[in-house]
């Protein structure tokens, strides 16, 4: 049979951690392979491992998947976290990429100057509080589930606790005009798959910092 | 049953420009609204109609679809362009992500400043002939099939075939060391389809004019900050 799940990236956060959220989510045990230096890089590209040349990589079921979105969809289609027809699936995919939409813009703020920083701050509080958070609110009220789509948990769910917790360690208030997204967060966080993921110890990488810049601009041979 | 997808967006192609060629590839109608002026943006937004408050927006099958990458995903799926198996939906996955993100740096090319431009262009011939291009060579030398996945036509054919022409606007020899991509761009473009989608007429928008685009951002009010 297959064994587990071989994720390939740097020892941080990345475009990697939504790919751990989900299989630490859907109860799978995985393990993972640390980039540190230019030499593995280096040989994984030697050893053909890396279709376009980057990682995020996985090893899962015989494949080597490469591109985010790509490993997501599958991990999501394979443990049931899709929905359960095409128009849930659009749904799904339509708040997931929204989620990513605003996680992209919190995801570079460890990289900016001080100056930038604190613009790009004022633009993440402005992104969530205007543009998405109330879209998923109003999902919420509106239908009255425990969950985004279909009233089971999907990856819609899983996608936007991540990114409600990224952007709470940098605008701690952030929610505080949404109690049902207050519910939403205390609820999907006691689900026991995520409540053990966000326990210390768990493959959960902290928030990034300039020491993860360095390594990947090593690996990377950027300058 | 179903009326026309119709679809809205400004009259070029950006983001929309993927889906206008799934469309046509399935040989599916559509209609278009092109976003002219600022009230008509505000008002699809007071009418709740665009759900980031952005566009590309899609009216399929009762659905107001935004995001790109959901539009394409459902189009896809409903018109069985996305393989036929979970195995092949992964290897879709893979190349069609791929091809977006080169796709992405083209269609940025526009919007750099003069300065930036030339070290942009060479970028975008670097990444696409060493890091893009020769996966997909290979991937059809190795099978010798037509098609990228699964010995059938998929959206990876489309969104390829859409890419190289792309990338053949920004430097015309770019596929000059990929003969097994010469051929398949020949072929794909002979699908009727495609080929009524590349004749003048169709719906294919042309390359962005960027004396237009000041007109476009103030849709947004970017710019204005």
């Amino acid at each position: 049979m297959a064994g587990k799940p071989k994720l390939y990236y740097f020892n941080g956060r990345g475009r990697m951690e939504s790919i751990r959220w989900l299989l630490a989510a859907a109860g799978v045990e995985f393990e993972e392979e640390f980039l540190e230096t230019r030499e593995q890089y280096e040989k994984l590209l030697q050893d053909g491992a890396l279709l376009f040349q980057q990682v995020p990589m996985v090893e899962i079921d015989g494949m080597k998947m490469v591109q985010t979105r790509a490993i997501l969809s599958y991990v999501a289609g394979k443990y049931n976290l899709y929905g359960k027809d095409l128009k849930e699936r659009a749904m799904i995919d339509m708040y997931v990429e929204g989620t990513r939409d605003l996680m992209d813009v919190i995801r570079v703020h460890h990289k900016l100057s001080p100056k930038e920083k604190e613009k790009n701050l004022a633009l993440i509080e402005e992104k969530a509080t205007t543009r998405y958070l109330p879209v998923y609110e109003k999902v919420l009220d509106d239908h009255g589930q425990d969950f985004l789509v279909g009233n089971q948990l999907t990856w819609a769910d899983i996608q936007l606790i991540e990114a409600i917790l990224m952007a709470e360690e940098k605008v701690s208030t952030i929610l505080s005009r949404f109690p049902l997204l207050q519910v939403f967060k205390a609820r999907i966080s006691n689900i026991p798959t995520i409540k053990k993921f966000l326990q210390p110890g768990s493959q959960r990488k902290p928030p990034p910092d300039e020491k993860l810049v360095v390594t990947a601009n090593r690996v990377f041979n950027r300058k | 049953m179903s009326r026309k997808p119709k679809l809205t967006y400004f009259n070029g192609r950006g983001r929309m420009e993927s889906v206008r060629w799934l469309l046509a590839a399935a040989g599916v109608e559509f209609e278009e609204e092109f976003l002219e002026t600022r009230e008509q943006y505000q008002k699809l937004i007071k009418d709740g109609a665009l759900l980031f408050q952005q566009v590309p927006m899609v009216e399929i099958d009762g659905m107001k679809m935004v995001q790109t990458r959901a539009i394409l995903n459902y189009i896809a799926w409903k018109h069985n362009l996305y393989g036929k198996d979970v195995k092949e939906r992964a290897l879709i996955d893979m190349y069609v992500e791929a091809t977006m993100d080169l796709n992405e740096i083209i269609m940025h090319h526009p919007l750099q400043p003069p300065e930036a431009k030339a070290k942009h262009l060479a970028t975008i011939i670097e990444k696409a002939t060493t890091r893009y291009f020769p996966v997909y060579e290979k991937a059809l030398k190795d099978h010798g099939q037509d098609f990228l996945v699964g010995n059938r036509f998929s959206r990876a054919d489309v969104q390829l075939l859409e890419t190289i022409l792309m990338a053949e606007e920004c430097k015309p020899d770019i596929l000059s060391k990929f003969p097994v991509l010469q051929a398949f761009k020949a072929r794909i473009s002979n699908i009727p389809t495609i080929k009524k989608f590349l004749q003048p007429g169709s719906q294919r928008k042309p390359p962005l004019d960027v004396k237009l685009l000041p007109k476009v951002l103030s849709i947004f009010n970017i710019g204005n900050e």
